[in-house]
């Protein structure tokens, strides 16, 4: 099965875009060389992922994304044997995949899954580069592409789902936010083919959720809310319906807050 | 027009300030009402006069009914002088002219003919009800409090709705039944309690209910975080305060009605808000020594167009509700001679500067806007560069009846501005005399009291409301006595202890939970194992995860337990040896021991009142505290003393079993008697507010549940319990009863 299969499906052909906040990509690129493992941080829909598939493509390296889960398993990400007609086969999976052909595994807001999960990794991250199979009897070599990169959102999981010292040691950081307004208002034209004049008073709304971070919103307005937002102005949705449905009522259930942002929707976009 | 001799005879008075004034009430009268309306109105004030009341009341009817009539129609005439006649055939005749007063600005107020009608019954329903009864038999005494009742009204209605000054009199009615002085206080709006209903019952967005949202405006819109400090318009009548900005922060106003127009309270307080934090971002202070008073004024009106024009770059939308807010002053004004229309002027101005689409066409105007628009479009402004524009406008508008001292101040005051003290250095000092608030040392605090009261509300059955913070609950630590008496109760009771302990065993934490889905287990799960073998078969992809592993699910249950301490505790109940209090000890001591072997947290608090200032609530054992000796000396030293305002008491462990974390809370109440206090004389009252402390803490989830000691109490305890209380007949056997009453209801 093994000998089958085609890595190059993972592979990123078409160039996602990605806006550079600062000199993110000169440091991953160096990270890469060295094969050091990464850790991404940031609050939700800032471009965490969006910054990986950027990075494979501009590598030449295929991609493979996992969502982790509270439900998974160790063997989620190794591989197990399935029952065959004529016996047992093994899968791989995701990470063994990746670790064997040379890709880039990308375990997406790994503080989900359980403890015991994110455990199997150690091997792999450090000096060994290598991932037992123990089910299987086989110690696997990474390949030399291989790396791991994972994200999580030091924001608001709770004190019982953060991950170990041991595990957080393992890797270098790089720490995102959302962009910069100036850089911000250039995504959302880009992404959308909106109007800056648009764009720039989507992402004054999105400062002001942001600045109400801690006093009743967990998290402020995404990058990729705003995006919604302008794509539903796009489509020709009054600008004062297009916020309400994208920005506000996904983020909060307070009637407070959902006031306050109302209100700043209408102070922004003149009716 | 004079009135005709007709019209004199039909009025038939002969006070000399009664025929004066005639004439010109006549004059009025005419104007407003038709012919049939005018012979009803004479004939109404004559019979106002033939009540033999003196001449003031015939005069307060000829001057204020004209208008009612001409707002509520003429047929209200007749109602009038009907209640007129009845007020003056009962004790309360000397209210009739604070009455008739009243109506003017009651119609003007209510409007409607309907509400009005209502309103005289609740002038008959107050007089009647604040009544001295003596024996039972009222309309015998004078209502002290009606005068001032309708003294008050025109303020009240400019304030409340009917039904909010319905619900003000009913306070005021139920609060102070037997103390006419302090009654007399309240319908004067002297005492805080008056005023504090009327915060409540009256209409528009309140501070109070809109603060949070103004804070969330504040830092999400404009990244500033200040301290709001409301002032009420209610008591300065001369002068409204309007909104400011100093040291101690934001002053704004403590209410704010919704518009006609359409704005709503609360974006008034936005507008107000978004103004000054502008002031706050862009206006840097000028020396205001070098300029006149008249300079001063414009160049605040350039200011506060230019910080508005800076905030409508980024919040365009607010403009609408300025623009709203802001005065359309008239350009095409008469103007006299000797008044000074140096605001009227300015307001001009200042709308042609915020509102784009303005009408005016006064040159002058229109230069200084387009001047102003010049300046802005350069960009980067300071407050110092618009000083120039105003004391050139200043100099280019003079007129020598500026100074005059009729100032026409009609549609010039733009309410969502502040007074732009913070905009302004004062270098010399002016003449004006300072007044600096000594501060005053605090008052010596009790010795006794070491915790400052809490305050809780009280349901007030009759009148169906909350008195706010009506009682006081202080907290005390019971001093402590010796353990080893309760270590003797619990010896005495060792052979209970025993069985108690097999029951404990019985209860402890071991019910178990599934954990399915584990690819690795305790054992095979056997449903979804045969799916999985189905799906297998049937050539689909199977679930590895047929095992399933078991935890054991712990108990989560918190326990606050009540004590009633009152004075009845200290009784012998018949054919006991020993009094309540010594049996109550026994009994919780028992129970503590019992929940602590179970370990689950436990608080034990006593209380005892004595009237509604002074509701001790006594400390024996906290959540996290063991079963140990501190304990145990704290439940010997254990009390009786004084009456049950449980209401409070509950409300008040209530408020610490909330904060406990677990899945099931129970507070335990302990009693002997029902409810009862000796400032409160209806035994209804304190039932029914226990039995809405216990319905508020079942709406916080928490269980309350009622062991009574007396065995009369069945006429109570379920009205306030509901189905939740045992009664103990058998006094003796509680400390028996207890611990088992409270396994049985966490089994």
């Amino acid at each position: 099965m093994s000998a089958t299969f085609d890595i190059n499906q993972y592979k990123i052909t078409k160039e996602p875009f990605y806006q550079a906040q600062s000199n993110e990509v000169a440091l991953y690129e160096a990270a890469y060389n060295a094969r050091l493992p990464i850790m991404l941080k940031g609050p939700t829909g800032c471009g965490k992922s969006r910054f990986v598939e950027h990075m494979a493509w501009k590598l030449g390296k295929p991609l493979i994304t996992v969502a982790c889960n509270e439900d998974m398993t160790a063997s989620d990400l190794v591989g197990r044997y399935l029952l065959d007609a004529n016996g047992t086969r093994w899968l791989d999976g995701p990470l063994t995949l990746a670790a064997r052909h040379g890709a880039i595994c990308y375990l997406d807001e790994i503080v989900e899954a359980r403890q015991d999960t994110t455990v199997v990794i150690h091997p792999l991250t450090d000096h060994r580069r290598t991932l037992p199979l123990d089910k299987k009897g086989e110690l696997i070599q990474a390949h030399k592409d291989f790396q791991l990169v994972i994200s999580y959102n030091p924001g608001y999981q709770n004190l019982m789902k953060d991950l170990k010292q041991s595990t957080k040691q393992r890797f270098a950081g790089l720490e995102f936010d959302y962009a910069k307004s100036e850089v911000e208002i250039g995504i959302v034209s880009k992404e959308t083919g909106i109007g800056t004049d648009v764009s720039t008073k989507l992402v004054k709304i999105g400062e002001a959720a942001r600045n109400l971070k801690g006093h009743g919103l967990d998290e402020g307005i995404s990058t990729r809310l705003l995006v919604y937002a302008a794509t539903l102005i796009k489509q020709g949705i009054a600008p004062r319906d297009a916020c309400r449905m994208a920005l506000v009522r996904p983020i909060t259930d307070d009637a407070d807050i959902r006031d306050t942002l109302d209100h700043a929707i209408d102070a922004v976009f003149e009716a | 027009m004079t009135a005709t001799v007709e019209e004199r005879q039909r009025l038939n008075c002969n006070f000399k300030r009664v025929q004066s004034v005639f004439d010109d009430c006549m004059a009025d009268a005419r104007r407003h009402l038709s012919p049939a309306g005018i012979e009803a109105y004479i004939d109404g004030a004559s019979s106002v006069y033939k009540t033999g009341r003196g001449e003031e009341p015939v005069l307060v009817f000829l001057e204020e009914i004209p208008q009612v009539a001409a707002q509520l129609g003429e047929s209200v005439l007749e109602e009038i002088v009907a209640f007129t006649r009845t007020l003056a055939k009962s004790p309360n005749s000397k209210a009739i002219p604070h009455f008739l007063q009243s109506l003017g600005a009651a119609a003007r107020a209510l409007e409607s003919r309907q509400l009005f009608t209502e309103y005289l019954n609740l002038v008959i329903q107050t007089a009647i009800r604040t009544s001295p009864k003596v024996h039972g038999i009222d309309a015998m005494y004078t209502s002290e409090c009606l005068p001032d009742f309708l003294d008050s009204v025109p303020h009240l209605l400019s304030l409340l709705s009917l039904g909010g000054l319905k619900k003000w009199v009913d306070y005021g009615v139920l609060a102070y039944p037997n103390d006419p002085e302090h009654q007399k206080e309240y319908f004067q709006l002297k005492t805080a309690d008056s005023r504090a209903v009327i915060q409540r019952e009256r209409h528009g967005t309140l501070f109070t209910d809109a603060e949070r949202k103004l804070d969330l405006y504040l830092k999400g819109l404009w990244l500033h975080d200040v301290q709001f400090v409301p002032y009420s318009l209610d008591f300065d009548e001369d002068r409204k305060p309007i909104p400011y900005l100093n040291e101690q922060g934001l002053h704004l106003p403590d209410v704010y009605d919704d518009l006609p127009n359409g704005v709503r309270g609360i974006d008034r307080y936005r507008a107000v808000l978004a103004h000054m934090s502008a002031h706050r971002r862009w206006t840097t202070p000028l020396i205001a020594d070098n300029l006149s008073p008249f300079q001063r004024m414009a160049v605040e009106v350039f200011e506060d167009a230019r910080v508005e024009f800076l905030t409508l770059q980024e919040y365009p939308g607010l403009r609408s509700i300025w623009c709203k807010l802001h005065p359309i002053p008239n350009e095409n004004l008469i103007m006299d001679e000797d008044v000074s229309y140096i605001r009227h002027r300015l307001a001009i101005l200042s709308r042609a500067l915020l509102d784009p689409k303005h009408t005016y066409d006064n040159p002058i105007i229109l230069k200084y806007v387009a001047r102003f628009n010049e300046l802005m479009a350069k960009g980067n402004t300071k407050t110092f560069d618009i000083q120039l524009l105003g004391v050139q406008f200043i100099s280019e508008t003079k007129v020598a009846s500026d100074s005059s001292g009729k100032v026409y101040f009609n549609n010039t005051e733009i309410e969502y501005r502040d007074d732009n003290r913070m905009m302004w250095l004062f270098i010399e000092e002016g003449d004006e005399e300072t007044y600096v608030e000594r501060p005053t040392p605090p008052a010596e605090a009790e010795d006794e009291f070491k915790v400052p009261p809490r305050m809780y509300p009280e349901w007030d059955y009759g009148a169906e409301h909350y008195r706010p913070d009506w009682v006081s609950v202080y907290e005390h630590l019971q001093p402590q006595s010796n353990p080893a008496h309760i270590d003797q109760l619990l010896a005495k009771h060792s052979a209970l202890a025993k069985r108690l302990k097999k029951i404990i065993d019985l209860l402890k934490p071991q019910n178990k939970v599934r954990i399915r889905y584990q690819e690795e287990g305790a054992e095979l799960d056997l449903d979804v194992a045969v799916r999985s073998l189905i799906d297998f078969k049937s050539g689909a992809q199977p679930d590895m995860r047929i095992n399933m592993s078991h935890r054991t699910d712990g108990r989560s249950v918190a326990v606050s337990l009540l004590l009633d301490l009152s004075a009845s505790l200290a009784d012998v109940p018949d054919g006991c040896t020993q009094t309540k209090l010594e049996l109550s000890q026994e009994a919780v001591s028992l129970l503590a021991w019992a929940v602590d072997q179970m370990g689950d947290p436990l608080a034990i608090g006593g209380f005892h009142s004595d009237t509604r200032h002074n509701v001790r609530f006594w400390h024996f054992k906290g959540y996290k505290e063991s079963w140990g000796d501190e304990v145990k000396g704290r439940l010997a030293g254990m009390e009786a003393n004084y009456s049950t305002r449980m209401g409070a008491a509950i409300r008040h462990a209530g408020h610490y079993l909330g904060h406990q974390k677990a899945d099931k809370k129970i507070l335990l109440v302990l009693t002997d008697g029902e409810p009862a206090d000796i400032d409160t004389s209806d035994p209804r009252l304190l039932i029914e507010d226990a039995k809405i402390a216990v319905r508020e803490l079942g709406q916080e989830g928490i269980y309350t549940y009622c062991i009574n000691l007396d065995p009369k109490a069945d006429e109570y305890v379920a009205d306030i319990f509901g189905k939740h209380y045992a009664v103990i007949d058998n006094i003796a056997r509680l400390p028996e009863r207890l611990p088992q009453l409270f396994m049985s209801l966490v089994k």
